[in-house]
């Protein structure tokens, strides 16, 4: 069982980290809503603050790290001009896409947009890491601001979910390939 | 002593401006993204000077100059807001149309009828 570099990379930007991301927003999201609500049950620990900010924390490195690994690692690839005269295709995904009337969307659409929207996630998260470590408990204090912070994980979890659902898409239609194997697992023979 | 002036210290509400000027500025940073991609789609000599970094091409330029926005907007409203009360409710609208504007200008079909 084996996949390319430039497969791995793929699979490492997009679930790795895209999707680890996405997966820990609606988690953010609960506990923002629930334990600092101006009304909820209970004072704000110092552990339950020292949890926010940890969660906050990694999420706001898997952001960076689907952003940077996106835009320098796997964009390049995908937008690589093939040599004069080329017929194959099938290793330039951008061109690929650009050949059809049928698929030149999924990049005109689909990848314009996703390159832009998904920078909207880090800015987003990171914003609320810093109001969540500068604030800390205070934030129950701060309902207006509890709402921002909220606000921004929504938009940043509605910006990840665009980026993460055009480049599942685009990767079905012109998946970017080349680059040496990589052995995953070893298959028993039949 | 000590610990009385502790405890009134940490009894004392943080003022709001430290988090209005991070809300603020992250509403900045999403629409210079989208205002920096707008204009590099717009006109092709910009185009050229967002290239930071050429296999990437002019997303390079795009999103390094929205961060170096985002981070300069930033420390500039926390200089000035950390220790003040601030109009929450006027610098949230701000930052939320901010934000609804920059998922909008990246959206390609709408961003074109500009």
């Amino acid at each position: 069982m084996e996949m390319t570099t430039r497969e791995f990379w793929s699979m490492v930007h997009g679930v790795g980290f895209g999707g680890l991301y996405l997966l820990g927003c609606t988690g953010a999201m609960v506990e923002l809503w629930r334990r600092y609500a101006p009304s909820a049950a209970g004072a704000v620990t110092a552990a339950d603050e020292w949890f926010m900010q940890l969660y906050l924390g990694a999420m706001t490195v898997l952001a960076w790290l689907a952003v940077l690994s996106g835009t320098y690692i796997v964009y390049p690839w995908y937008r690589a001009a093939p040599g004069a005269g080329a017929t194959d295709l099938s290793r330039y995904p951008q061109r690929l896409l650009l050949a059809s009337p049928a698929t030149a969307g999924w990049h005109s659409i689909g990848m314009e947009w996703k390159e832009h929207v998904a920078w909207l996630t880090p800015i987003a998260i990171t914003m609320s890491l810093a109001v969540c470590v500068r604030y800390g408990k205070d934030l129950r204090n701060q309902p207006l601001l509890r709402s921002m912070v909220l606000g921004f994980v929504l938009a940043s979890m509605v910006a990840a979910g665009i980026a993460g659902f055009w480049g599942a898409e685009i990767t079905s239609h012109a998946p970017v390939r080349g680059g040496s194997a990589v052995q995953l697992l070893h298959g028993g023979s039949q | 002593m000590n610990d009385e002036r502790e405890l009134k210290s940490s009894l004392r509400p943080i003022p709001n401006g430290s988090g209005a000027a991070a809300v603020l500025s992250a509403g900045i940073g999403v629409c210079a993204v989208a205002g920096f991609a707008l204009a590099a789609d717009k006109m092709p000599a910009m185009q050229r000077l967002m290239i930071f970094y050429r296999p990437t091409g002019p997303l390079s330029g795009v999103t390094t100059s929205a961060v170096v926005v985002w981070l300069l907007a930033w420390g500039a409203l926390e200089v000035r807001w950390r220790r003040r009360e601030v109009n929450l409710p006027s610098v949230g609208a701000a930052a939320i149309v901010l934000l609804i504007l920059s998922l909008l200008l990246t959206f390609p079909p709408l961003a074109d009828l500009l």
